[in-house]
């Protein structure tokens, strides 16, 4: 008997905890591929965030560091100057890299810290139930949007790869989507290409991947990649923003 | 060997954590506290550190986390509207378990308050500051020797017993330039980190989330034993003509430098007075003011805050002798003759 696939021995066995149709899981999956073709496991590293992505540090087989909501480029920035050898990452939903972690992440990218960041963006804050992101859209309808995100009074989305990009420090940045087999494909080079640049410590690199969330957005799974697609890639194009 | 040299506190400080073997320094600027982060940057870049100057207090001391949990021994400097930043990185810190040392050098507040010195951070630094419980080692040098030698005991405190361990200090004893004696052979060895990340030794989890309520509670349970180790092993105080004190007043840091003037003009007076000086502030040396409240007809707590270390004396000796405060705030100092004023009527008091 041939084996065709094979789950990536840099993801544990324990069960995701994510809901059904939430793209959080082949994010992960993609991540730890990476890894595991790097060659680089066991000198990683990752940082969890305050998200849903909170319980990282069980899902993949490397040392993890739970960091504060936020926090995590800072927290990165600390184990990588601790041990410059160590491969770090930060895996960050939009609330916390974006709102509450703007701070930390401007500055990690100023500073050409040299950590990857894998951004995963779902225009919400799905961890406590829906409310509105620095990334939800115009008009979107949000636990705390209830009559769609109105720019006069909650202002504009943040698109972080474009605000990266105007930095020195920032190396590499790319927005890709998992929506289909193509994007995620695509999606997984991104992320290969961000850790192999770390590798040869170019500086910051950052992949804004676009996600979906079921569950707080209303829509089952098929109709959440469809709404990726149509109003989302519109708001934030996929591409390289610097390279 | 040993090396006499003339330094200022906050450089003291920094020249005792480079001894201590610290290679890693996260800051950003504010005054009092500003010597100490320019010495590390001057300094650590010289000999394969690293020095970095933060975007804010908060991320200086997630830095200072993420450092700590990848085994080095770190250390973060600020004053008290930055120490207000960085309790969240405290709780966290605590959470996990992690090693730090933290320096405090305190002025005036609440809000953006004065630069001059003060003590008003007692509270925060002894009882929390951040979220859920947890504790910290508070050391209270009075003079520059000990900022260094503090300093050196807090990154091996730290490690022991795997917590914070704060510096509080404050304004004066960090501007203020005195003659320090330098030992050789001060520098201790990195304990082994068996729970550090990043070095291909399994996987390795720091961590401070629980989802079962019973673990949660275990976790704390057996942090509060490490605790209870700390509170039997590591309470120091320091005494000035303790031992036959009717009148004992308690003060730490510079103000029981400012103290020691009072005590040896009431005593040139005829009345009994001594100083007990906490030299942890946490934990407190409670053992020391019970003893003391058996000969001590009242006390007197001397602090440069509005009545913050004056509660733990109420508590340690039990509220069985009166206890008056003597304070000065937002950045003046106490002058003896306040502390002599305190203590003569601490005595009157006594009397009734
Ligand atoms: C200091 C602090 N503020 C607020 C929270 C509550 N909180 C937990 S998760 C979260 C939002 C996370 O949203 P996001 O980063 O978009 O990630 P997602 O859950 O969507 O993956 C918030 C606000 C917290 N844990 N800590
Ligand atoms: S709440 Fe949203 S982001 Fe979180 S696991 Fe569920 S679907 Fe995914």
């Amino acid at each position: 008997m041939t084996t065709v696939f094979e789950k990536t021995p840099m993801l544990t066995d324990t069960v995701l905890h994510y809901c059904p149709g939430c793209t959080h899981g082949v994010i992960h999956r993609l991540v730890a591929e990476v890894l595991e073709e790097l060659n680089v496991g066991e000198r990683t590293v990752g940082i969890a965030p305050v998200g849903c992505s909170v319980m990282a540090y069980n899902y993949f087989n490397c040392d993890f560091v739970q960091a504060a909501h936020g926090r995590a480029p800072a927290v990165a920035t600390g184990v990588k100057r601790a041990n410059p050898d160590s491969v770090v990452f930060t895996y960050q939903g939009d609330g916390d890299l974006a709102a509450i972690g703007t701070a930390e992440t401007v500055h990690a990218a100023a500073r050409g810290e040299n950590i990857t960041a894998i951004f995963v963006n779902n225009t919400i804050y799905g961890m406590t139930g829906g409310q509105m992101a620095p990334t939800t859209m115009p008009g979107q309808i949000t636990q705390t949007s209830p009559y769609g995100r109105d720019i006069k009074a909650a202002g504009y989305p943040i698109r972080v790869c474009e605000m990266l990009a105007t930095l020195d420090g920032t190396a590499y940045c790319e927005r890709v989507a998992v929506d289909c087999v193509k994007n995620v494909r695509a999606a997984k080079k991104a992320i290969k290409k961000a850790f192999e640049m770390q590798l040869a410590g170019k500086g910051f690199t950052l992949v804004e991947v676009l996600s979906t969330c079921p569950t707080n957005w209303g829509l089952n799974p098929v109709e959440s990649l469809g709404w990726l697609r149509e109003k989302m890639m519109p708001y934030y194009p996929l591409g390289v923003y610097k390279e | 060997m040993s090396k006499r040299i003339l330094i200022k506190g906050n450089e003291a400080i920094a020249e005792a954590a480079i001894a201590s073997g610290c290679r890693h320094f996260f800051g950003y600027p504010i005054t009092p506290q500003n010597e100490l982060a320019a010495h590390m940057s001057r300094r650590l870049p010289k000999i394969g550190g690293c020095y970095l100057q933060a975007e804010s207090e908060v991320a200086a001391i997630n830095m200072v986390y993420g450092a700590s949990a990848a085994g080095v021994r770190c250390m973060t400097s600020s004053s008290s509207p930055g120490i207000s930043l960085k309790t969240e990185g405290l709780s966290y810190l605590a959470g996990c378990d992690l090693p730090a040392v933290v320096i405090n050098v305190q002025r005036g507040g609440p809000g953006l308050g004065s630069i001059q010195p003060s003590q008003a951070d007692y509270f925060q630094a002894v009882k929390g500051g951040g979220h859920g419980d947890y504790r910290m080692i508070v050391l209270a040098p009075n003079s520059v020797q000990e900022m260094y030698s503090h300093t050196c005991k807090a990154f091996d405190l730290a490690d022991q017993y795997r917590l914070t361990v704060m510096i509080l200090t404050d304004g004066f004893l960090g501007q203020m330039m005195e003659p320090m004696t330098v030992e050789s052979g001060q520098l201790t060895v990195d304990s082994e980190k068996d729970w550090a990340v990043g070095g291909k030794r399994g996987k390795r989890i720091v961590n401070s989330l629980f989802l079962k309520p019973a673990d949660l509670e275990k976790s704390n349970l057996e942090r509060f034993e490490r605790y209870k180790l700390v509170e039997e092993s590591e309470p120091l105080h320091e005494g000035y003509m303790l031992d036959d004190a009717e009148i004992v007043v308690a003060a730490y840091g510079a103000t029981s430098r400012i103290t020691r003037n009072a005590i040896d003009e009431a005593r040139s007076q005829g009345v009994k007075a001594g100083l007990l000086r906490p030299v942890t502030v946490w934990p407190f040396p409670k053992k020391a003011f019970a003893k003391a409240a058996e000969h001590a007809r009242a006390f007197v707590s001397a602090e440069m805050s509005m009545g913050q270390m004056i509660e733990d004396v109420e508590l340690a000796i039990r509220c069985r002798r009166p206890v008056l405060l003597c304070s000065r705030v937002g950045g003046m100092a106490p002058e003896p003759k306040q502390i002599f004023d305190a203590i003569l009527q601490a005595d009157k008091e006594a009397a009734r």
